[in-house]
């Protein structure tokens, strides 16, 4: 068909004005990013944007902005010729960034993870996995939620507090199968107080209080530790995988910022 | 909305008790958070207002109705609980000789939401609230308490977690009325702020009580009672059922939320604003159950 040159202009200066506005609107949502993030926790080092290693899945709209499930996928095994060491998340416009650092072996059998995130404003959440050859690579969504940080207390404060440390593990099934990555998942009872939720009575924020370290293993070998910030939910609550070679105990010890330490232990069988 | 004299629209459910029929919408700049059912009750002696309103411009014109419908003076403003469209209005009514009455937990939650409350209401309702403007309970009920408003005796209860950690209802002797609020939706959706489980099993004590009206937080003025109840028990009851059963199949969260519910979508107002979340927030009470 042909076009009159008065209406391919027309179409290409609408084209040039979609495609700048998708620049700026690229532009905008990189800005954390580009303008500090990445130098701070990676300074140099070539990223690559993949989704080969790690895959990040994430609502899109989030409905609650302080409980935002975020799920990351391993695309490759954990092998002892190559596995992933390392996975960070990073959450661009919340105000501390790091959410939560997750580190696995080789014999973590898969590097999946899975949990809840406080999500503070319209951001990407990204993931970075580092494997053992050192190589980064990073995956990432938007999601649209606002003042996950700043959301008030929901329940019962005092509740809260009294079952602080109260942990739980559950399997899919009941019975494990040796020898290959089995489903777990760890439910921590904690505030996770942000630091950033103010109580009006007292005109005092209420001091950060949350759990900052945890460290599964299974028969004293490791599983999984990480280091988790304000970012990570009320209940903190984790899906990963573990390879049993028999029956044992699979253990997680965790810590929080105030130094209270908690562990919970629990037998598991083929 | 408002009468002539700027007065809310009220209706006369029962002798003496008047009640403003909110609407089914999310607040925002259009309605300034005006959407709850709010009210009074009129014994010889005292009125008591049950809820005060979305804003202090709401207060207001609900104090303008009671003085158009009575001399008898305003004692008491009962808070049922901490949500900003059931006492944003408290501002209209504070003078001395007027008690604030609320469940022992609500000052604390007021206390908590407060500086989140009040960004969220310059942000999405357009009013300038100021830290006065929350004005917290000087009475507390710890499990029951009795107000005579001279003539007529009202039954205040402090119920366990349920729509909220906070939740009151009120039982008028008179015309056995009881004013559930949020305890009760009609029409739109529930929301469950509180505890699923609670608010189930506070629902089957409050059904064993022989009244002839319930007054729900959202709905109609009025309904009859315990058949005003049978909608909302069904979708917290399914609610249940639906997630304890995702739960026993290993689905995630993220899974149920998908998932749980979606026959219910045509049974509710504002179905898609809150459904979802109300799954979010039950798999999270409910993944620590034994099954």
């Amino acid at each position: 068909m042909q076009t009159s040159p008065y209406v391919k202009g027309l179409w290409l200066a609408l084209a040039g004005l979609i495609f700048s506005s998708l620049a700026l609107a690229v532009g905008e949502e990189e800005a954390a990013w580009k303008g500090g993030l990445q130098q701070k926790f990676f300074g140099d080092r070539p990223i690559e944007e993949s989704n080969n290693v790690i895959e990040l899945t994430a609502p899109y709209r989030a409905e609650d902005p302080a409980l935002v499930p975020i799920s990351v996928t391993a695309k490759i095994p954990q092998t002892p010729d190559k596995f992933i060491k390392t996975i960070t998340l990073i959450i661009d416009n919340n105000p501390v960034p790091f959410a939560a650092a997750f580190h696995f072996t080789p014999d973590s059998g898969k590097a999946d993870i899975t949990t809840r995130l406080r999500v503070n404003a319209y951001t990407h959440v990204r993931a970075i996995a580092e494997t053992s050859d050192g190589k980064l690579s990073m995956t990432k969504a938007f999601v649209k939620a606002s003042g996950g940080c700043s959301a008030p207390i929901g329940t019962d404060i005092e509740a809260a507090m009294a079952r602080m440390g109260k942990m739980k593990f559950k399997l899919e099934g009941d019975k494990v199968i040796p020898q290959q990555p089995n489903l777990a998942q760890l439910l921590i009872s904690h505030p996770n107080i942000t630091g950033l939720q103010m109580d009006q009575i007292t005109r005092m924020i209420r001091p950060a209080h949350y759990v900052d370290e945890v460290k599964l293993s299974f028969d004293g070998k490791p599983v999984m530790t990480a280091q988790t910030d304000i970012a990570v939910s009320a209940d903190p609550n984790f899906r990963f995988y573990f390879v049993p070679d028999k029956a044992g105990e699979l253990k997680a010890e965790i810590k929080d910022t105030q130094g209270n330490r908690f562990s919970y232990t629990q037998a598991v069988t083929p | 909305m408002a009468g002539e004299s700027g007065a809310l629209n009220i209706k006369e459910v029962a002798p003496g008790i008047y009640v403003h029929q909110g609407v089914h919408e999310m607040p925002d700049h259009e309605n300034r958070g005006e959407i709850a059912n709010i009210g009074f009750i009129v014994g010889e002696r005292c009125v008591a207002v049950v809820d005060s309103g979305g804003s202090p411009r709401q207060g207001e014109a609900l104090k303008a109705a009671i003085r158009d419908t009575t001399m008898v003076p305003v004692c008491y403003v009962i808070n049922t609980h901490v949500h900003p469209d059931h006492i944003y209005g408290n501002i209209a009514f504070k003078q001395p000789g007027v008690s604030f009455i609320g469940h022992h937990k609500l000052a604390q939650a007021m206390s908590l939401r407060g500086p989140y409350y009040l960004e969220k209401a310059k942000r999405d309702l357009g009013i300038g609230l100021k830290r006065e403007d929350f004005v917290f309970p000087d009475q507390l009920v710890q499990s029951t308490l009795e107000l005579d408003l001279g003539g007529r005796k009202l039954t205040l209860t402090a119920h366990r977690t349920a729509h909220t950690d906070n939740d009151l209802s009120v039982y008028d002797d008179k015309t056995q009325t009881l004013w559930l609020a949020d305890l009760l939706f009609m029409g739109h959706i529930p929301v469950v702020d509180g505890s699923l489980n609670g608010w189930i099993k506070e629902l089957e004590q409050l059904k064993t009580i022989g009244a002839k009206l319930a007054i729900p937080g959202h709905g109609p003025v009025a309904a009859e009672w315990p058949a005003a109840i049978e909608p909302q028990m069904r979708y917290l009851e399914m609610l249940r059922a639906e997630i304890r059963e995702a739960l026993r199949q290993g689905r995630t969260m993220e899974q149920a939320m998908a998932a749980v519910g979606q026959s219910a979508r045509n049974d509710w107002q504002l179905f898609d604003e809150f459904h979802r979340r109300n799954v979010s927030t039950a798999f999270a009470e409910l993944e620590w159950e034994d099954h």
